[in-house]
């Protein structure tokens, strides 16, 4: 799970989804603290709810791009 | 330094006031006496503008205007989110943007594809010459957040001419906060509605959720009613207008699209750009504690208005911003804000922008203004929105 900081807006929806798993930085954008921090579902939809499409989601076992 | 009023007399047509490409030369940020007379600050550079708007340290409260006075319609009601901050602004609007994502937008585009089709019909039957805001730019919005909320479609009338009445800055405020009062009436209709008789629309199914407060309502419906229809039918209008105005603009986009349709996706982002709709706005940001920005110390208490037009006419970030260039990555412009506060809609609006502008170049190829362009009655700079009152068109 990565966030493109040159996308992020700041919205800071997945910090309210799945406040472990993405945290702020300095300048107001979201950044990954904690791959795990929160289940699968939870972060697929912090991805689906970025409004600018910043997250990433991979699945390491299969290669396959989850979201966005 | 003394702090003047925004600026609020366009330089042309299409131009924000020459006055805020002034002030960003000297600084992205400068003092800013609000229509109340709170002394605040302006910020005219798309970066500090970014900066501003992610900060977590502002507030959306109190309402407080840069031109005119706080309206029935700028006033923050429970549940309308644009004017709340974390946590109820988080709750609200997460409950809503299951609906607006990328992927459900995409789903969307059928529907929106047989609304424009409906509409360019009704064009056809109509004309030539019509009223391309009222046939066309209004409905496609309208009757989209129609179906998304579960209301029928001829109800819009009741909702489109008092919200309407109510933002156009040519009213006294009193025929303005009472047509606003007509549409929270309506808006008030809609939300026990749905809560009596629930069906399969969004609001029924956010009220579902349980998650909502009873008085939170109301506000979900005004919120998404106005934001909904309002602002895409103005940019429609007026990008149609604008590229009417000059008809090479026009043409050429004609000619793009035809090569290759997908020419219509960045075009949109550039109309966005250079039009920016929200022209007195984003909406006022008030410091909750002191802020540096940009080298301004703003206070707590203080308000700071970030100038979208400004922001997004920046040499800095859009080079040559004064160019119209459809064929440029427009993308990161400001006019869906930016921040906590992005536009919920902005996938449902780009989609009604592509498909209703390509469906105007595709089966109007001829489409022009019906009068001298100068003779299309503008928007004044002091309305929240830039748009037009009427737009007549021929083929």
């Amino acid at each position: 799970v990565t966030v493109d900081p040159d996308i992020c807006v700041g919205n800071a929806m997945c910090r309210a989804i799945a406040p472990d798993v993405f945290v702020e930085t300095a300048d107001g954008q979201s950044e990954v603290a904690d791959q795990t921090g929160a289940t699968e579902a939870a972060i697929l939809e912090a991805a689906a709810y970025c409004p600018v499409g910043a997250i990433l989601v991979v699945d390491i076992d299969t290669n396959e791009t989850l979201a966005p | 330094m003394t702090s003047m009023e925004l600026p609020t007399v366009r330089s042309g047509p299409f131009h924000p006031p020459a006055e805020l490409a002034e002030l960003r030369e000297r600084s992205a940020v400068c003092p800013l006496r609000f229509s109340d007379g709170h002394e605040g600050w302006l910020v005219t550079g798309y970066e500090l503008g970014r900066k501003a708007l992610m900060d977590a340290r502002f507030s959306v409260s109190p309402p407080r205007m840069p031109v005119g006075e706080v309206l029935e319609s700028d006033q923050a009601r429970p549940g309308v989110v644009m004017g709340l901050d974390p946590p109820d602004h988080t709750r609200v609007r997460r409950l809503q943007t299951g609906y607006f994502t990328l992927k459900r937008a995409a789903g969307l585009r059928p529907g929106i594809e047989e609304i424009v089709a409906g509409r360019l019909e009704a064009m056809a039957a109509e004309g030539p010459p019509v009223d391309l805001l009222q046939v066309f730019a209004l409905p496609i919005p309208s009757l989209a957040i129609c179906d998304m909320l579960g209301i029928p479609h001829d109800e819009r009338h009741r909702f489109e001419g008092p919200h309407d009445a109510a933002f156009d800055s040519e009213r006294s405020d009193a025929e303005r906060d009472a047509a606003y009062t007509e549409f929270l009436g309506f808006v008030r209709e809609i939300a026990d509605r749905k809560r009596t008789n629930p069906g399969d629309d969004l609001i029924s199914e956010v009220v579902a959720t349980g998650e909502l407060r009873d008085e939170e309502l109301p506000g979900v419906v005004e919120q998404l009613i106005s934001a909904g229809h309002h602002t895409t039918a103005n940019m429609l209008a007026l990008s149609v207008y604008f590229l009417l105005a000059e008809r090479g603009r026009w043409e050429s986009l004609r000619a793009a699209v035809a090569a290759d349709p997908a020419a219509i996706e960045p075009a949109v982002e550039e109309l966005l750009r250079y039009l920016t709709l929200v022209q007195v706005g984003a909406f006022t940001r008030t410091a909750t504690e002191e802020v540096e920005l940009g080298g301004a110390a703003v206070g707590a208490g203080q308000s700071v208005l970030v100038s979208l037009a400004a922001a997004n006419r920046d040499p800095a970030r859009f080079p040559d911003p004064d160019r119209f260039d459809p064929g440029r990555d427009a993308s990161g412009h400001l006019s869906f804000g930016y921040g906590r506060h992005m536009c919920l809609g902005q996938h449902l609006a780009r989609l009604e922008l592509q498909v209703g502008l390509l469906g105007l170049l595709t089966s109007f190829p001829t489409l022009e203004l019906a009068v001298p362009a100068d003779d299309v009655r503008q928007h004044d700079g002091r309305n929240l929105l830039a748009g037009v009152y009427g737009l007549p068109v021929t083929w």
